[in-house]
């Protein structure tokens, strides 16, 4: 899968971001390249969650040091939506509820404003309803999802759908996916998972941010690399999170001190 | 709240000019003499003068409510000017008449006159201040028999039906504002829809308040006979001045037997400046009698202006099978207070009643709904479903709910449903990660939000509330 050959998608030095004042990132060096799937594990608190979002470009944290450049471009000078209009995407851990607006409205708008960023024809609410049906047969989603107002009411497993539906149509060159498989049955993981899978390619790179070592086992990644106290302390292969699995997180700490 | 969030609410008011015309003002302070004189001015009959002194006499022994909840200095109302029109004041025949000055204001307010009434197939009854400037199309309408004209006018021309209905759904005794109006009122619109006509085309009232310290005063009189139906719109904008204005209206429909009216309001009043400095005072009572069986008023507010705004448009039920609906949208911003909803008097059998409220609070706002589902003894089989959901823009802002729900037939059945929501930063970081921007995301939210209500609206009216929303909210929407 990675030779090491592909363009650099995403290069991270040295980043530092505080919430509220309270360091959380500590230094953070991290290398995605074109074709490459990595997983980014470790306990709770770690400041998983956080790396997403100050890439993703979250207004409640600040960062303090570092640098972040996504496809040559300078992304932490970007505001969060030119982020995603230049090709970072940010899969919810909690997708937010926005009640009254029907979903079929916020995707083909999403899909507008990003694709159609990108020089592609913007799609009216007829050609918007054909295209999406196909991306959800993907995810083997029930059309009626279209009708239903922005994940109001949906259950866990549904949103993560959702989520994963909007990686479809957005198809971003670098796609953090934040605990997809928190929430998911084991057939619902199945089938985000081969959703996720079908929509790599030689040109983009998927981050999985997990707890568990489970969705490893559906979409393979070629790094593994463990966060603790804001830093990535360990990187390996794909046995990495194996031996997490079998071992926990302490080790890893003890190691790192 | 953020930047982004607090810039979006901050755009400024687009109506705020002031058009310079020559005007007939009375000097400020109210007594028996002052309505006299005000009577006088109008040429109106002796019972006109005497509802209005038994009014102010009433008024004097009133006190100011205080429960609503919303805070002002006391009104001193010896402070305003109870009469004002444009001059010279001559009778219009046509719209070529009109001063030309007043016509680029209402152009400049994208009011439908010339050939936009005729393309929007709108009649239009403006009120300048106090008086009645024009009324388009009441020759088209006088063929199918609807009489669609200035208060005023209707007080010479058709004494007997505004004799007979006059205060009859709002007496002069009401309330507060009520029994002020009912003494000092200077015109209005007046309509009538005689039996078994469907009013072919929209009626539309646009109210402006342009003097500096006038209060408008002005009084509706809608009556749809028997199987008559009608749609009416009104619109309210005023001038920007840093002082308070009084707006006190009366409006009163009256539906006989399987007749139906349906009143679109939407309100823009000058709400004050970010600080709360300036505004109207929007102190309005609208009823609605539901007088024959089978007859429906429904009433569509969206209420975006005043500093304050007081305001419970209402049915009354009392014939059996009659239907009453109340649509609201009530948007805040800054340093608006609204206190506003609707009371639905179910008297007659197997009444029905729906309200729909929407309140949208933002900056340092405060928004209240109030209302009261009224079921009397007799009304076997009466049904209610409320909703009123309310929607926070930031951190600043405040929104109530007091509903009061009081039921004397045990055969009725009344729903009440809430909901509060926030539009946060979460959710704003939600559409930029889609890469929608905070001024698409509000407008697509808030969209969603009054859906329910802008459904009711006529057409072109709706159009012009999804803007007005705009304009309030995001400065452009697409």
């Amino acid at each position: 899968m990675s030779n090491g050959a592909g363009r650099i998608l995403l290069d991270v030095r040295g980043l530092c971001a505080s919430v509220a004042g309270v360091p959380i990132l500590k230094g953070i060096d991290f290398t995605v390249r074109a074709g490459e799937v990595h997983a980014i594990m470790g306990p709770n608190g770690s400041g998983k969650s956080t790396f997403s979002k100050v890439l993703a470009g979250h207004p409640s944290y600040e960062v303090t040091g570092g640098s972040a450049v996504f496809d040559g471009v300078d992304l932490l000078a970007l505001s969060a939506e030119e982020r995603a209009r230049s090709g970072f995407f940010l899969s919810f851990q909690y997708p937010v509820e926005v009640p009254g607006v029907a979903n079929a409205q916020f995707l083909r708008l999403a899909y507008n404003t990003v694709l159609g960023g990108r020089g592609r024809d913007e799609l009216d609410p007829l050609e918007f309803d054909d295209f999406v049906r196909e991306k959800m047969k993907l995810l083997e989603m029930d059309p009626a999802f279209l009708d239903r107002s922005v994940n109001t009411g949906f259950s866990g497993g549904e949103k993560k759908r959702n989520e994963i539906l909007q990686m479809a149509l957005l198809e971003p060159k670098l796609a953090f996916l934040d605990e997809t498989d928190s929430g998911l049955d084991i057939d619902a993981l199945r089938i985000v998972a081969q959703g996720v899978n079908h929509l790599r390619s030689a040109d983009n790179a998927v981050v999985l941010v997990t707890h568990y070592q489970r969705l490893l086992n559906y979409i393979v990644p070629d790094f593994v690399h463990v966060m603790d106290g804001g830093r990535l302390v360990k990187t390996g292969g794909r046995e990495l999170a194996l031996e997490l699995e079998a071992r926990g997180y302490d080790w890893i700490g003890k190691q790192a001190a | 709240m953020s930047a982004v969030l607090q810039n979006l609410i901050d755009q400024p008011y687009k109506h705020g000019f002031v058009t310079d015309i020559e005007a007939d003002v009375v000097a400020k302070g109210l007594d028996e003499s002052v309505i006299r004189l005000i009577s006088h001015k109008k040429n109106e009959p002796d019972w006109l003068l005497e509802f209005r002194l038994a009014a102010y006499r009433h008024w004097l022994t009133m006190q100011e409510p205080t429960w609503p909840n919303v805070k002002y200095p006391a009104v001193d109302f010896q402070d305003i000017s109870y009469y004002s029109a444009p001059k010279p004041k001559k009778k219009l025949a046509s719209m070529d008449e009109v001063d030309p000055e007043l016509l680029r204001t209402f152009e400049k307010l994208g009011v439908p006159m010339h050939e936009q009434a005729a393309l929007a197939g709108v009649a239009v009854d403006v009120i300048f201040d106090s008086v009645s400037v024009a009324t388009t199309y009441k020759k088209k309408l006088a063929d199918v028999g609807v009489i669609f004209c200035s208060f005023s006018e209707a007080v010479h021309e058709h004494p007997e039906l505004v004799r007979k209905y006059l205060g009859t759904v709002v007496p002069t005794s009401d309330n507060f504002y009520a029994a002020l109006n009912s003494a000092v009122f200077t015109d209005g619109s007046f309509c009538f829809i005689p039996k078994g006509v469907k009013c072919p085309m929209e009626l539309s009232t646009y109210f402006r308040i342009n003097t500096q310290e006038s209060g408008q005063f002005e009084r509706t009189l809608i009556i749809a006979e028997e199987g008559a139906s009608v749609s009416y719109l009104e619109g309210c904008t005023a001038p920007r001045f840093d002082t308070n204005q009084l707006h006190a209206a009366v409006v009163e429909l009256v539906a006989l037997d399987n007749a139906s009216i349906k009143y679109s309001t939407v309100q823009n009043w000058y709400a004050g400046d970010e600080n709360g400095v300036g505004g109207i005072y929007n102190f309005v009572t609208k009823r609605g009698l539901c007088k024959g069986v089978h007859s429906k008023i429904s009433w569509t507010q969206v209420e975006t202006g005043s500093a304050i705004t007081w305001k419970y448009p209402s049915c009354v039920l009392l014939g059996d099978h009659s239907v009453g609906e109340f649509y609201s949208v009530a948007l805040t911003n800054h340093m608006q207070q609204a206190d506003t909803g609707t009371k639905m008097v179910h008297v007659g059998k197997n009444t029905r009643s729906t309200i729909i409220s929407k309140g949208i609070s933002a900056g340092r706002s405060n928004n209240s709904y109030r209302g009261l589902v009224k079921i009397g003894p007799k009304a076997e089989g009466a049904r209610n479903f409320s909703q009123c959901d309310s929607m926070l823009i930031g951190e600043t802002c405040g929104a109530n709910t007091f509903p009061y729900i009081q039921v004397q037939n045990n055969t009725a059945k009344v729903e009440h449903e809430a909901s509060t929501s926030k539009i946060g930063e979460d959710q704003l970081f939600y559409f930029a990660s889609r890469g929608i921007d905070a001024e698409e995301a509000v407008s697509m939210i808030i969209n969603g939000f009054v859906k329910d209500v802008f459904t009711q609206l006529p057409m072109e009216f709706a159009v012009e509330a999804g803007r007005l929303l705009g304009l309030k909210l995001e400065g452009s929407v697409g």
